[in-house]
């Protein structure tokens, strides 16, 4: 067992109390928390080389009364090993049915700061892009009206503004909107669209996931503000196969960006990799899925007809090769994480759209996607889930889209096959 | 109705344009990027078609940030990147520099105030993970508690690219999994394994009976009379913790102190490159919650790190190393036993079993 995870080291961090976050300045100045009860068991977890989330709590618990009671009810469920937080009860921003997650101590009488806890829901920019003046502008709305403490970000990706008051949410809401931000979207409803740095900042992104991402955002702010689905609904957008935004696990429609044509290469470029110790046979060649590539000692030659576009070689050979020029996006159906029938991957509903189309493409899928969910949706069935138990087939007959081989891994092995088989 | 509401509130705006975020020479050279190099372990240099530079620096974060710290942020993002950052999906911080000299400086900063810099290429980026016991209902393990212990534990993973191929290691409190654990080279999972508690009382104030019916995938939630009052019970041998009744009505609490814990998948990835996106799979199925610092899940996450570390091939996934020296050596090799609940029994469960005499031993 290497040192880093030796046992014994941990309980000797457990037994210390250490006064790290204060010498760096983050923290708590000694004198402020004097006051406050111990919390043995979370300082612990302000030593070590990581940053620590208590030390944010204490800093936060300086000035703020309900980070405080945070503090303390969370060293109350590290000593009894379970969490105190109920939920239940409608909580928001006028005329919005989301956006805010209502939160409640089961402890209140312990930390009456955070019998209201509730969470504000604040739709992230594209691309997780700030300047240091949006930032301080929402740190100040959020010392203003909350806790002072964030996530940056969700997991749908939104900023998290964690913990405030009933009383809070309406005046925190009109300080955010008027700077510029409004909420993302919960419950059964679009959730907040996210989306990979795609064309900022990276080559191989086949599509503006930024634009596509935001344009959406902006045409669907009914759909997040006020659940109207049989349950919630994600799209996020990656700008090529890698899928930096995990769509296909996390969404229920996903976007990966990919292209049609040849894979640019360039094969000075190659040669040089070679030349600097890149062994091309091994690392480049052997671990193509579709063996698609031959390298002869000094030339590589791609057939690009057996390519299946995982980016493995564009991403070991970055500065010799790119994805081709004819791009656009693969569209999948479904994602979603096991909650209620099992997790599913989703799975391949247009193959390929060009870039120029997507956003139209996009609108209209998602119109008739919504319509027939609406209509044969369970409640709290996700979109995965209806398709699995209707059957992919009939979902493409209800939304109006061809059958095509892209998307199915094979075809059926089994002859039960339901309606006329065929005969017509 | 109209005359009562402001004239002036503000609705449906939408996040603001990213446009206005965006560093000069990004709008200069959006969507003209040409290539990317790898300066150190979290620092990236991308080159566009015109031949201007962004250098990027990244730094791990506790995702859960006070306003302290990201006034400290922006602070730096004045100082070295012109007023310009951005955080990514994995939760770290980004500089986006236009000033290669400015590097340096930043790194040295960021390390002082406790932010490690890393997170690229082959390294262990950071844990994305969620709420935990700071602000979840239905967790059945604190989440932000762990993923500091294992970032204490894998630091020099996430500052060193020395790994076979990249490593994501995801945190979920509980089935809900609000992050992409499902699909994570290692997951931490929170799991309960007890029957929801019946609050009978509460229950029928606060809850819709058929709709708590409806929410339990096994079926296992009966309508039933209790105390003359309609009420359900719960067929425990069906129950297999999912928690969906409680998420859909508050009188089912899970929490369980004892019989709450963890659980450790391997081998998933969301990633295209080389072999198609995977599910993780089960590798210890319970272990008890041990805060604060949860030793146990800690030494059982560094063990799986360590052995695929020293055993992979270059750009080998967790899984992929996996699939090559088959699952009977990956449970020898760590050390990690075998046992019944490492066999699905949900639905599809027998396409997981073994179909063919390829057998290794």
């Amino acid at each position: 067992m290497p040192d880093c995870c030796n046992l014994r080291a941990h309980r000797q961090v457990i037994a210390r109390r250490s006064d790290l976050g204060r010498k760096v300045g983050i923290v708590a100045n000694p004198e402020d928390v004097k006051a406050q009860p111990k919390t043995p068991l979370l300082d612990n977890l302000e030593e070590g080389p990581w940053p620590s989330f208590v030390k944010e709590i204490k800093s936060a618990a300086e000035t703020n009364e309900m980070s405080a009671d945070l503090l303390q009810q969370l060293e109350l469920s590290y000593e009894e090993k379970q969490g105190h937080w109920k939920h239940g009860g409608i909580v928001g921003v006028r005329g919005y049915g989301g956006g805010v997650i209502g939160r409640y101590s089961d402890v209140p009488e312990k930390f009456p700061h955070v019998r209201h806890f509730h969470t504000l829901r604040v739709n992230q920019p594209a691309g997780w892009f700030y300047s240091s003046e949006a930032i301080r502008t929402l740190c100040d709305i959020w010392e203003r009206h909350g806790s002072g403490l964030t996530n940056m970000h969700g997991a749908t990706g939104d900023v998290i503004l964690l913990g405030t008051t009933t009383e809070e949410l309406e005046p925190a809401f009109k300080e955010l909107t008027a700077a510029g931000f409004d909420l993302g979207g919960s419950g059964s409803a679009m959730r907040t669209p996210s989306c990979c740095v795609g064309e900022g900042r990276c080559e191989w992104s086949c599509y503006d996931t930024m634009k596509v991402s935001y344009d959406l955002t902006q045409a669907y702010q009914d759909e997040m503000h006020r659940p109207a689905f049989p349950y919630k609904f994600k799209t996020k957008f990656s700008g090529c196969p890698n899928d930096c935004v995990a769509s296909i696990a996390r969404s229920d429609l996903a976007v990966i960006g990919t292209w049609k044509d040849e894979i640019q290469q360039d094969d000075e470029a190659v040669a040089e990799y070679a030349a600097n110790g890149v062994d091309i046979q091994r690392d480049v060649c052997d671990r193509c899925p579709t063996r698609a590539m031959n390298w002869d000692g000094t030339h590589l030659t791609i057939r690009n007809e057996d390519c299946v576009r995982c980016m493995h070689c564009i991403n070991v050979l970055h500065k010799a090769l790119r994805p081709g020029k004819e791009q656009g996006a693969v569209i999948l159906i479904g994602g979603k994480a096991p909650i209620v029938q099992g997790a599913l991957l989703a799975s391949v509903l247009v193959p390929f759209v060009p870039k120029e189309e997507l956003f139209e493409t996009l609108q209209e899928l998602l119109s008739r996607i919504w319509d027939f969910w609406g209509e044969y949706g369970n409640n709290r069935e996700r979109i995965g889930e209806l398709i699995q138990r209707v059957g992919l087939a009939n979902f493409l007959d209800g939304i109006g889209l061809d059958p095509v081989p892209q998307m199915v891994s094979a075809p059926r092995d089994n002859p039960y096959i339901y309606g006329d088989g065929g005969a017509k | 109705m109209s005359e009562v509401i402001p004239a002036k509130r503000i609705t449906d705006i939408g996040p603001p344009h990213y446009d206005k975020y965006l560093h000069p020479v990004i709008k200069r050279n959006y969507g003209k990027w040409q290539y990317h190099e790898n300066l150190a372990p979290g620092v990236l240099c991308h080159v566009a078609e015109s031949g201007e530079r962004i250098y990027t620096v990244r730094a791990g974060s506790p995702r859960l940030l006070g306003v302290k710290t990201l006034r400290a942020f922006a602070d730096l993002a004045d100082k070295y990147s012109e007023g310009y950052l951005r955080f990514t999906s994995r939760n770290n911080v980004e500089f986006l520099l236009a000033k290669e000299e400015n590097i340096e400086p930043l790194k040295a900063e960021l390390i002082a105030l406790g932010f490690p810099v890393g997170g690229t290429n082959n390294s262990i980026s950071n844990i994305v993970h969620t709420q935990g016991w700071v602000h979840c209902h239905s967790a059945a393990t604190d989440a932000s508690g762990i993923v500091k212990a294992a970032m204490d534990a894998l630091d020099h993973r996430f500052t060193h690219e020395d790994l076979p191929a990249k490593l994501r290691i995801a945190l979920a409190c509980c089935l809900n999994m609000c992050g992409a654990v499902h699909c994570s080279d290692i997951a931490i999972l929170g799991v309960h394994r007890t029957p929801p508690k019946i609050q009978h009382d509460a229950l029928r104030k606060v809850c819709e009976v058929p709709t708590l019916i409806a929410s339990c995938p096994t079926g296992a939630i009966r309508a039933a009379t209790v105390d003359g009052n309609a009420s359900v019970e719960v067929v425990e041998e069906q129950c297999m913790f999912c928690g969906n009744c409680y998420t859909v009505c508050p009188a089912m609490p899970m929490n369980d102190p004892e019989c709450d814990g963890l659980s450790i998948w391997v081998g998933g990835k969301v990633s295209n490159a080389r072999s198609e996106p995977k599910f993780s799979r089960l590798a210890i199925p319970f272990i008890p919650n041990n805060p604060p610092r949860w030793p146990e899940v800690v030494e059982a996450v560094v063990n799986i790190v360590e052995v695929y570390a020293k055993g992979a091939r270059k750009y080998e996934r967790v899984g992929e190393w996996i699939e090559r020296i088959g699952w009977p050596k990956f449970f020898e090799l760590t050390g990690i036993e075998f046992t019944r609940y490492h066999i699905d029994d949900f639905k599809n469960a027998g396409l997981t079993f073994a179909r063919s005499a390829h057998i290794r031993y």
